[in-house]
This record gives structure tokens, C-alpha cells and sequence, in this order.
């Protein structure tokens, strides 16, 4: 398999998009809308010209603006899947796979089976059928690299699961250099070998998921991996131990190492929930007023002051949460990452 | 009570003016019975103008298709200094006084006109021919065709043009296969009220083309110098103008309503403005 090398450079409104990324897996890009992500796939399939720059697969070049080569976007070998789909309304499903070729649609109708929506007009099917025939249709035109503009935004939370997880699967059989862009961590996490922070049209971190989660490079990369932020100032206390006085008033302790102004990151599933604290206790304690309880399956997400957590269900039940009552959110030293501010 | 007043003051100004709208319409076709109206119209006054309206008009929008389109699909999708001028330019004719488009056409066009030496070098002589009544005709009803097709070229998702040439269809392919079908219902729209401008062409055309029965005389022409030698015979002409105008109007509405897609939305927006 080729890699997709890209290293480019292009104006946008606000600010410049710059990055290299070298693709052999898959690679997600997270990062806030308009951060440059959707105009990133567009300039590596041809439909936007970098200012300078250069894409290439294993040794066929798409585009060296050096050397004057540009390849248009129907000579390179892109499929594309973009947000909303972009499905043709005017056709039908069949004639949407087959416009890029008739010869292998049947094959691809019976495995994203839609071979019974075969006739049907895009503006008939659901989200989840149209995401199949998007798909569908970038495979049939035999891409070399996939290009996935936010695949499962316009998906309801019930069919994003099963799509999700169908999606996953589809990726690691077929191999290919593939860019996902996506606002959603979860998302790229689950997809994705690399995940890529782009902020402002840079690339902040490029690290698999489980490294984005453990060593967030800043503030940033922590609060969009779904990490609780807080701000305080740092200070040594010896023992390889670190007192940080946050802005509400109490003081946390973490085993990373910093002084002045630190973020403090600790992740919804390394806190605990109590009634009461125990001052003799060596967790790190916040209290605060129970703000909201969403119960996702069979955990259920808590809020209490500025710290978001993750108890069981009967935990929840056993410990009497309620809206507008006091609770204590507890996280060990070591779970406590303290990152610059981004 | 001063809310049920107003109330009755605006169904009274509806009234009266719908009333007044429909009172010519109704007017033509009471005055005399369709079986006399029927019967004039195989004079030969009729039948000629509606040979000159029906070969004038087939040209004339041939024409405007074939120019018209490309003109609207630049306009639409490209950005370059001076467009807003063209824009302008291609509008200036639907607010122009018809006679005034006459006068432009005789003066560009005319004997001695601003092309009018180059074309008589060329044995060509264009004022008072059918040659004039299809120019006068594409001048008033083109813009409306054009304007209409920038905004239905406009209203195509720009990410449905991406999807196809990624999908390897060139931008020729893309035109013809993704482009013009989701144009198409805004396009038909343009084209409809440009039918219904140049078939009730007047002004400019009896300005450039003169009225002259078998020759340059349309059926509006022939409505005007009948109306006083021979009413029934206006009237069965301005009866099958009425019936026309209908049609256009109806299919028009059809058109915009039986869109295949979502993307023609802001075409059938523009659409608001014309109709």
C-alpha cells in the first residue's frame, strides 16, 4: 500500500492552513469547526489549490506546486465522502454508485446492502442509508485514498453507534490511506490508528488516541479528548508532588511536575463521587451542587461544580444524587494531569 | 371593533382589486361567444400573425437557450472584476421602455446605423424583416431567461459539482449530468416567462419590424390594427394570447412545484420576484 504525503500551505479566511501529514492508516483530524479540516480533504482531492505545496502518493504526484504539477481532482484517485453526503437528488441510488462506473455497483449495492434501495431517490432513504450510499459510491470509483469529511455528524446518536462500529470494520478491510475529519474524539478515536489536533489550521498533537488521552500536549488537546479542565497555579511540595491552587479556592495535588499557571486535566472515569469527604483522605476533593444527571446506558454522567463524572447506575442510585444537592468529586494524584494552557 | 374594521377594509381592497384584475379577462371572452370568437380565427389576418408569432418565437428562444444558458452559467459561477456591470447590462432590457429597445435596435441595426453599413456591405438588410421581430423578441425576453437561469445556477450545491469530479467526471460531464438537471426546474421557469414576454412583444418590434400582415405583424401587431376594423377578430386573437399566457403561467407553477430535489429552493425563491 502507497502512502499519501501532503505538506501544504493555504490561506483561509482568518488564518493559514499548514501541515504535513504522511497517511498510511487511518488518520483523523479533530479539531473545532473551522479549523481548516473539511478545506484540508478538499485540497488534497484537487477542489481547492493550496498556495504551495505538495501531495503525493507512493511516487505519483497529485500536486508540486514547485515543479508546476497539478493533477485536476478526476485524475486523482479520491474517494471522497463528504459531510452531508452530497448524494445527487436527481438520481437514483443506482445511478448515484454507478456515475463513477458501471462495472462495479451491483457488487457494491449488495455490500453496503442497498441493493433494495436500488431505485430509490437520495431524498427518500435515512441517514444511515444515505451514509451507506456515499460510501457505496466513493468505493465504486476505485479510490487509492478515502477522504472522509465528518462520516458520522449528520447521524442520529442511535445509528451513529451501529455505523460507527460498521465503519470501523470497513476501514480495516480495505486498507487504505484514509483522512477522517471529525469534531468528535470519540469518533476518531474508534476509527482512527493517528489522531491529529488541528486548531487554527495547524496540527497541535499527532498521536494515537490512547497517548492523546495520557499525555495531552496542552490544555486544548486535553478538553477535546472529553478531559475536565481546570485552572490554577503550580507549585512544588516535594515528594515528587505538586500543590496546585485552582481558581475556585482549593488546592489539588498531581504527581506531574510544574509551576505557574497549569491546567489540571482528569478525565470523567478517574473520578469518584461521594456524599461527604474525608479530610484525612489522600484524593483530591471538589465539592459542589449537583448540577445535571444524564444517565447514558448503564452509567450515568454527573456534574458537580466544574467536574464532570462517570458513577454506575446503582452507584448513583446508592449515593442519593440529586439536582441541586451537594456532592464531593474525588480523583487520585496520579490521575491528575497538569498541562500548559493552550 | 376597530380590529373587525380594518378587517373589512382590507377584504373590500382585495376585492376590488382582484376584481379589477380579472375584469379584462372575463370581458374578452363575454363579449362574444366562443363559437364567433372560434370562427375568426382562420381569417387570414389571424392565421398570418399567428405564423409570424409562432416562427419568430420558435427562433427567438432557440436563441435564447443557446446564448442564454452559457451566459447565465459564467455569470453564475464565476467570479471576475466587472461582473456586477454584466449582470446589470443583461437586466438593463427588462426595465427599458419597449420603444426605447426599438430604437436601440434601429440605431444599432438600422440602414444607418452603427452596424448598418458593415451589414449592408454583407447584402443584408435587417429592419422590417422577420429577421427584426426574432431580434426585438430574444432583446426583451432574454434577460428574463438569463436572469432567472444565473439564480438557478447559483442555487446548485457547490459540494454536488465536487462530488462529481471526484467521482472522475470532467467538468463537461459534470455540466451535462449534475449541473443542468438540478438547474433544470429554475431553467424552465426562465424560459416559460421569457415565452410569455416575447409572444406579447409589442413596442420594440413595431419599432424595428414595423407591422406588416404575412411579414413582421404578430398577433399582438394584429390585435392593435384589427381592433378597429375588426373587433371579433382582436378578440378571438387576444381570447388565444389569453389561453397562451394561462398555459405558460400554469406550467410555470408546475415546474417550480414538482422540483426532483431540495437544491432548487432558492431558485424557486428568486422565482417570487417574476412571477
Amino acid at each position: 500500500m502507497d502512502t499519501l504525503e501532503a505538506e501544504l500551505a493555504l490561506p483561509l479566511r482568518a488564518f493559514e492552513l499548514e501541515l504535513t501529514l504522511a497517511v498510511g492508516g487511518t488518520v483523523a483530524l479533530v479539531g473545532p469547526s473551522g479549523a481548516g479540516k473539511s478545506s484540508l480533504l478538499h485540497a488534497i482531492a484537487g477542489l481547492v489549490r493550496p498556495r504551495s505545496g505538495r501531495i503525493a502518493l507512493g511516487d505519483e504526484v497529485w500536486l508540486d506546486t514547485a515543479r508546476g504539477v497539478e493533477r485536476k481532482p478526476e485524475e486523482r484517485r479520491v474517494g471522497f465522502v463528504f459531510q452531508d453526503y452530497a448524494l445527487f437528488p436527481h438520481l437514483s441510488v443506482r445511478r448515484n454508485v454507478e456515475y463513477a462506473g458501471r462495472r462495479r455497483a451491483d457488487a457494491y449495492l449488495e455490500r453496503f446492502r442497498i441493493a433494495h434501495l436500488a431505485d430509490a431517490r437520495p431524498g427518500e432513504l435515512s441517514g444511515g442509508e444515505r451514509q451507506r450510499v456515499a460510501l457505496a459510491r466513493a468505493l465504486a470509483r476505485d479510490p487509492a485514498v478515502l477522504l472522509l469529511d465528518e462520516p458520522l455528524s449528520a447521524l442520529d446518536a442511535h445509528t451513529k453507534a451501529s455505523v460507527r462500529s460498521e465503519l470501523q470494520q470497513l476501514l480495516r478491510e480495505l486498507g487504505l490511506p484514509t483522512i477522517l475529519v471529525t469534531h468528535d474524539f470519540e469518533d476518531a478515536a474508534a476509527l482512527a490508528d493517528l489522531v491529529g489536533v488541528l486548531v487554527e489550521g495547524k496540527v497541535r498533537q499527532l498521536a494515537s488516541p490512547q497517548e492523546l488521552v495520557s499525555r495531552p500536549r496542552d490544555a486544548f488537546v486535553a478538553s477535546l479528548t472529553g478531559a475536565n479542565l481546570l485552572h490554577g497555579v503550580a507549585g512544588p511540595v516535594g515528594d515528587d508532588l505538586t500543590a496546585v491552587r485552582l481558581d475556585t479556592g482549593e488546592t489539588v495535588y498531581s504527581t506531574d511536575l510544574a509551576q505557574g499557571r497549569v491546567g489540571v486535566v482528569v478525565y470523567p472515569w478517574d473520578v469518584s463521587v461521594a456524599r461527604i469527604h474525608h479530610e484525612d483522605s489522600a484524593m483530591n476533593a471538589i465539592r459542589g451542587e449537583v448540577g445535571s444527571l444524564v444517565e447514558i446506558g448503564n452509567r450515568v454522567r454527573v456534574s458537580i461544580g466544574p467536574i464532570a463524572a462517570e458513577v454506575t447506575a446503582a452507584s448513583a442510585e446508592r449515593l442519593e444524587l440529586a439536582r441541586g444537592g451537594c456532592a464531593v468529586a474525588t480523583f487520585k494524584a496520579t490521575a491528575t494531569r497538569l498541562v500548559e494552557l493552550g | 371593533m376597530r380590529r373587525a374594521l380594518t378587517a373589512v377594509a382590507f377584504f373590500a381592497a382585495a376585492l376590488v382589486a382582484l376584481g379589477f384584475l380579472a375584469l379584462p379577462i372575463v370581458a374578452i371572452f363575454a363579449h362574444a361567444s366562443p363559437a364567433r370568437l372560434a370562427s375568426q380565427l382562420s381569417s387570414p389576418v389571424v392565421t398570418d400573425a399567428l405564423v409570424v408569432s409562432v416562427e419568430t418565437s420558435a427562433v427567438a428562444q432557440a436563441l435564447v437557450l443557446a446564448l442564454g444558458t452559457p451566459t447565465a452559467y459564467l455569470l453564475a459561477t464565476r467570479r471576475f472584476p466587472g461582473r456586477s456591470l454584466f449582470v446589470t447590462l443583461v437586466e438593463l432590457p427588462l426595465v427599458l421602455p419597449p420603444a426605447v429597445a426599438g430604437l436601440g435596435l434601429l440605431a444599432a441595426l438600422g440602414r444607418n446605423g452603427l452596424l448598418g453599413s458593415s451589414l449592408d456591405a454583407l447584402g443584408l438588410s435587417i429592419p422590417f424583416t422577420r429577421t427584426a421581430v426574432t431580434l426585438a423578441v430574444a432583446f426583451v425576453a432574454s434577460p428574463l431567461y438569463v436572469r432567472q437561469g444565473i439564480a438557478a445556477f447559483e442555487a446548485v450545491d457547490p459540494s454536488m459539482v465536487a462530488a462529481s469530479r471526484t467521482l472522475g467526471a470532467g467538468s463537461t460531464r459534470t455540466f451535462f449530468r449534475v449541473v443542468l438537471p438540478l438547474a433544470r426546474p429554475g431553467l424552465a421557469a426562465g424560459f416559460a416567462l421569457s415565452l410569455a414576454r416575447g409572444l406579447g412583444e409589442f413596442g420594440a418590434t413595431i419599432m424595428f419590424a414595423g407591422s406588416l400582415q404575412g411579414v413582421t405583424q404578430t398577433l399582438p401587431l394584429a390585435i392593435y390594427s384589427e381592433f378597429d376594423r375588426n373587433f371579433d377578430a382582436a378578440l378571438a386573437m387576444g381570447a388565444l394570447l389569453v389561453l397562451v399566457s394561462a398555459a405558460v403561467l400554469l406550467t410555470l407553477k408546475l415546474s417550480v412545484q414538482w422540483t426532483p430535489s431540495r437544491q432548487s429552493s432558492r431558485s424557486r425563491f428568486a422565482l417570487s420576484s417574476w412571477s
